[in-house]
């Protein structure tokens, strides 16, 4: 990773679809009073499940974005993606046309892409027989469709991906796609993460993964990150997407700025399947990157959008990346995890966490770790518990990670010309 | 089953598969120019009308339904046949 790059490259557009808001401004509102997404799983019978509760879109209208065939031929993970772009697109107030179509691309990331289909489909394979599963399977559970459906309706010709880094999906999207701006391959990105696995299969291998908290008696805390009584993650689904542009070209066309996104720091633990390797080293380095590539230091950091899962391994071993990598000014700043609310949306989650860490920078408040009682010993920052709060926010990282030992942050600041 | 019986299945069918108003869906309607089937819709299309009618429509067959009337002729004579 160089400075090598001389292009900028800013925020003009959101969308967010999250299990606290299905607008942005929902999502922000959300965010802002600490509303709690969890609640026992509706979206099938969960009753044979060791985890039987999750953070859902409540409300979601598949049909305020598509017509009815086209809903009808898409994984709910691509419907998400497709919503939530559309919403970017019409905040950033940006047309795509015949002039600029091939200047702008897409990257959507997703850790699992179209699994319902794919187990409703298994299901017609094994009680109807192979000929007669849907044509639709395949197009609609390949985790690039939801990129690709993406572009088909918003028409944008440019360069088109998906990246499928498990829970480090989403930010890995915006920052391969900031890449792609400074690189002069395209002049905007339509960009984050897009999860639906709130599924049978689904929730049954996580929760065999021994990842899933199974707090069953009481849903609304079960997403406790950094608290010395969390138990697993929530699993959340939505999307969250960003809407990328070179500066100038932002400049030039009079749009609104909410930030700038300056760095991007990509590593791989190298140790374990799903483990993490312990003291975060990795981690730390992946912050380290992203600072470095935003020619930034420590002591400009105002706010850290924690991955913060609330898995008894990740909390503590991400507080130790954050000292590791911000040495004693890690105790002078903010750090919270917004998935104590959403619930952990695995590849979603970068793209809305991407959005809140933008917003937080926009508007100087930070959301606050709701369902935060008791802090683990080894949790030691400020994590805003439980309330948000007005603060000067310069510049923010966004941390995400993944099974696979995938670490990337993301580093925003506030936008001056 | 009279071809009435078989056509208004086939609308409803042909109404849920392919999303569009069952008013457009009369016997002269061509699957692909009118209706807007792509190739996966007729792939669909056709299981649907498979399973509906308990029938077999070979890919043969298949290619040569290319209007709603079209498809309600070829299931009359197949339930007929069955009969």
């Amino acid at each position: 990773m160089t400075n090598s790059v001389n292009m900028r490259v800013v925020v003009t557009g959101l969308g967010a679809i999250t299990p606290i808001g299905n607008t942005l401004a929902d999502y922000w509102d959300g965010l802002m009073s600490g509303r709690n997404g969890v609640a026992p799983i509706t979206l099938f019978d969960a009753s044979r499940h060791d985890c039987r509760f999750a953070a859902e879109i409540k409300g979601f209208d598949p049909h305020a974005y598509l017509d009815r065939k086209d809903a009808k031929r898409m994984d709910r993970f691509a419907q998400l993606a497709v919503a939530a772009s559309k919403q970017a697109l019409e905040d950033a107030q940006f047309t795509i046309n015949d002039l600029n179509a091939e200047q702008v691309g897409v990257l959507i990331g997703t850790g699992i892409g179209g699994l319902k289909v794919l187990e409703e489909q298994q299901e017609v394979n094994l009680t109807k027989g192979p000929d007669r599963c849907s044509p639709f399977m395949i197009p609609m559970m390949i985790a690039n469709m939801a990129a690709g459906l993406t572009a088909i309706h918003t028409g944008a010709k440019g360069p088109n991906s998906c990246s499928v880094t498990a829970c480090a999906a989403g930010s890995n999207a915006i920052g391969d796609a900031f890449r792609w701006i400074q690189l002069g391959y395209a002049q905007a990105m339509i960009c984050g993460g897009t999860e639906a696995a709130v599924t049978p299969l689904s929730v049954a291998g996580f929760a065999a993964c021994r990842a899933l908290s199974f707090r069953n008696d009481d849903p609304a805390h079960a997403s406790r990150p950094f608290d010395k009584d969390r138990d697993g993650f929530v699993l959340g689904e939505g999307s969250g997407i960003l809407l990328l542009e070179e500066m100038e070209h932002a400049l030039a066309r009079g749009a609104k700025i909410y930030a700038e996104i300056v760095g991007y720091g990509v590593t791989c633990d190298a140790f374990h399947m799903t483990g993490q390797l312990p003291g975060g080293v990795q981690a730390a380095r992946a912050m380290q990157l992203a600072m470095k590539d935003g020619g930034l230091t420590a002591e400009q950091i105002s706010y850290v959008n924690a991955h913060g899962t609330s898995t008894p391994v990740n909390d503590p071993n991400e507080t130790a990346a954050i000292k590791t990598s911000l040495g004693d000014h890690a105790y002078k700043i903010a750090v919270s995890s917004t998935k104590s609310m959403t619930g952990h949306l695995l590849g979603g989650s970068g793209g809305i966490e991407g959005v809140a860490t933008v917003l937080a920078i926009a508007r100087d408040r930070v959301p606050p770790t709701i369902n935060f009682v008791e802090a683990d010993p080894e949790c030691d920052l400020d994590y805003v518990p439980n309330e948000s709060r007005a603060l000067k926010v310069e510049v923010a990282l966004s941390n995400s990670f993944g099974f696979g030992g995938h670490n990337v942050t993301l580093a925003f600041r506030k936008f001056v010309k | 089953m009279s071809e009435t019986e078989i056509f208004d299945k086939v609308k409803k069918i042909v109404t849920d598969q392919l999303g569009v108003e069952s008013g457009k869906v009369v016997p002269e309607a061509n699957f692909a120019n009118d209706l807007g089937a792509d190739s996966l819709d007729t792939v669909e299309l056709v299981m649907a009308l498979e399973e509906e009618f308990d029938i077999e429509i070979p890919d043969e067959a298949a290619e040569e339904i290319a209007t709603v009337q079209s498809a309600v002729d070829y299931i009359s004579n197949k339930v007929a046949a069955s009969a």
